[in-house]
């Protein structure tokens, strides 16, 4: 697969404070990537190197085959940076004119992505004006301007109402779902969960983990259930190799699976054994789950 | 590099603000140079026209009015600070880095800037005087009216070199009113520098190093025009000769100056993490 953003043992100091530590990551066209960690975790840092408004200490990145310097790969990349930040004199329309001349990209496209975020009837009203919600569509819109091959986003949903926080995320998908290669840096797990097919996991400037958000923790996910002879399907459970972890909450049952199985196969297997269950369902655990599993093992 | 231009007075003329000083700087001093060559009435008691007193006659009208439109730059000084504090204040500068623009061409942008309306500064001043000089003066030689031109160019490096310096203190302080602060200190500074010098060596010897200061160096560029209309009223005072004429070596300070400025401003920019 073609691959979007390399980096190399990217590593920044702020003094003595190591911001971003040795990191290493391929960013692959097509798929939607997370950056997740705690606030403070080198985020915002490692997006800043690569948008070239923070000087990296030591490694390298490139952006695209490698021959592209920083500034017109930048022409291909849509980012939005924490806040939103236009001229507050100009309106939206003059705003993006400008984002326009710099990337070199026809004033065509303006109502198009205008449309895309809902702002056109607003085009022509200054952006000092705008609430904090319709500044950072406004920013999502210039981010779309040149249709870039990458969009990347920085806490895109940060300081926003629950409304605007849907209406973000929702053109987050639309766009996802037009194949066009997402990276969103975030502290919030379930915002990743819901629209990420990768993550890289950060803390402290350290990756923890970077693939597939199903494959982050070896896991083979768990069963929840529930029986009217709950002695008997533990001694069941346990005398059973399948089962690794097995927990009892209240009448709930929760046992972890050591290799992967399937529900009816398992439905079966318990039935066969007499037992008839009044409440079966399979999950994996959460990204939440998952990635406080990871900072936890990472910390013994 | 008019995509560059193009940008960066999109960013101004779009500013009320800086629209109104840009206005300022260029037709005040046109308008003062055009009312002082107008015959004024005192009140009926006697008539004012500094036209009779020769001022106008070419060349030393080149002189005098490049001179008079120079103290009128501080206006568009202000706009050239607030263009770079706006930049952080708004965070745009960020936001201009990462939509693609690199640091190069930033400080490029603000700098074509600058020279454009220098440029644009010093076709009006020529444009007035060569009017107001064509109407007054006693001389109307075509080899007359080119003398001293040259006036002309020491006025438009002198414009590039102050907002070159105003460009380079704004990226230094990032806000505006201090980069304002910072031009007042150095003109002290530059003084302070001098009395020193004239107390531990002689007064001459501290005159030609002040010279080589930025501030002085471009003041410099166009020397007083005063003493020099005393001159020519006055031939035979040999005490008041002085000399007034634009030196090349002159210019080339403040070029060096200039480009000084630039770079620095682009070095400050580019190790700076935004």
């Amino acid at each position: 697969m073609e691959s979007i953003l390399t980096i190399n043992n990217l590593t920044k100091k702020f003094g003595s404070l190591i911001a971003v530590n040795n990191l290493s990551f391929t960013i692959k066209k097509g798929n939607v990537y997370g950056i997740l960690g705690p606030n403070g975790s080198g985020k915002s840092t490692t997006l800043g190197i690569v948008l070239n408004v923070v000087n990296k200490t030591e490694g390298n990145f490139s952006w695209f085959d490698g021959n592209t310097s920083t500034h017109d790969a930048l022409k291909k990349v849509g980012a939005i940076i924490e806040r939103p930040n236009f001229y507050p004199y100009m309106t939206a329309e003059q705003n993006l004119k400008l984002v326009c001349k710099i990337k070199g990209v026809d004033y065509g496209k303006i109502t198009e992505k205008l449309e895309i975020v809902g702002l056109l009837e607003r085009k022509d009203s200054k952006f000092k004006t705008y609430s904090l919600g319709m500044k950072q569509r406004l920013a999502i819109a210039s981010a779309l301007l040149n249709d870039p091959e990458i969009l990347i986003l920085d806490e895109p949903t940060n300081g926003l109402d629950p409304q605007g926080i849907h209406q973000i995320r929702e053109i987050i998908k639309q766009i996802a779902a037009q194949g066009t290669t997402i990276l969103l840096a975030s502290h919030l797990l379930d915002e990743v969960e819901k629209v990420c097919s990768h993550v890289v996991v950060l803390r402290k400037g350290v990756k923890l983990y970077s693939g597939r958000v199903d494959e982050m923790i070896s896991s083979h996910g768990f069963f929840e259930l529930k029986c009217n002879n709950q002695e008997a399907l533990v001694e069941v459970l346990e005398s059973s190799n399948m089962f690794g972890n097995i927990k009892v909450t209240g009448d709930l049952v929760t046992a972890f699976l050591n290799e992967p199985m399937k529900s009816d196969d398992f439905n079966k297997f318990l039935f066969d054994k007499g037992i008839v269950l009044t409440h079966l369902v399979q999950r994996k655990e959460s990204l939440e789950e998952q990635f406080l599993k990871l900072t936890d093992n990472q910390k013994n | 590099m008019f995509r560059l231009l193009n940008l960066e007075l999109q960013k101004l003329l779009l500013n009320r603000t800086s629209k109104i000083l840009i206005f300022v700087s260029f037709i005040l001093p046109f308008f003062v140079i055009l009312l002082s060559s107008l015959k004024i009435n005192v009140f009926g008691f006697f008539t004012l026209e500094l036209g009779e007193l020769g001022v106008f006659n070419f060349p030393i009208i080149w002189h005098l009015t490049t001179f008079f439109a120079s103290q009128f730059k501080f206006f568009f000084a202000i706009v050239v600070v607030s263009m770079i504090g706006n930049e952080y204040s708004n965070k745009t500068l960020k936001q201009n880095l990462i939509d693609g623009l690199s640091k190069k061409e930033f400080i490029l942008s603000k700098f074509y800037t600058i020279v454009f309306f220098s440029l644009v500064s010093t076709v009006l001043i020529a444009l007035i005087s060569l009017c107001i000089g064509l109407y007054y003066s006693s001389y109307n030689e075509f080899s007359i009216i080119v003398q001293q031109t040259n006036f002309l160019l020491a006025y438009f490096i002198k414009l590039v070199g102050f907002f070159s310096l105003c460009l380079f203190f704004g990226m230094l302080v990032k806000r505006s009113a201090f980069a304002l602060a910072f031009l007042f200190i150095l003109y002290i500074l530059e003084w302070i520098i001098f009395g020193l010098i004239t107390w531990q060596s002689d007064h001459h010897f501290a005159e030609k190093i002040q010279n080589f200061f930025p501030l002085k160096a471009m003041y410099k560029l166009i020397d007083q025009p005063f003493q020099r209309i005393a001159m020519s009223k006055f031939p035979e005072k040999s005490e008041l000769v002085y000399d007034y004429a634009v030196h090349g070596y002159e210019m080339v300070i403040v070029l060096g100056w200039t480009a000084l400025f630039v770079f620095l401003s682009y070095r400050l920019l580019k190790q700076r993490d935004l």
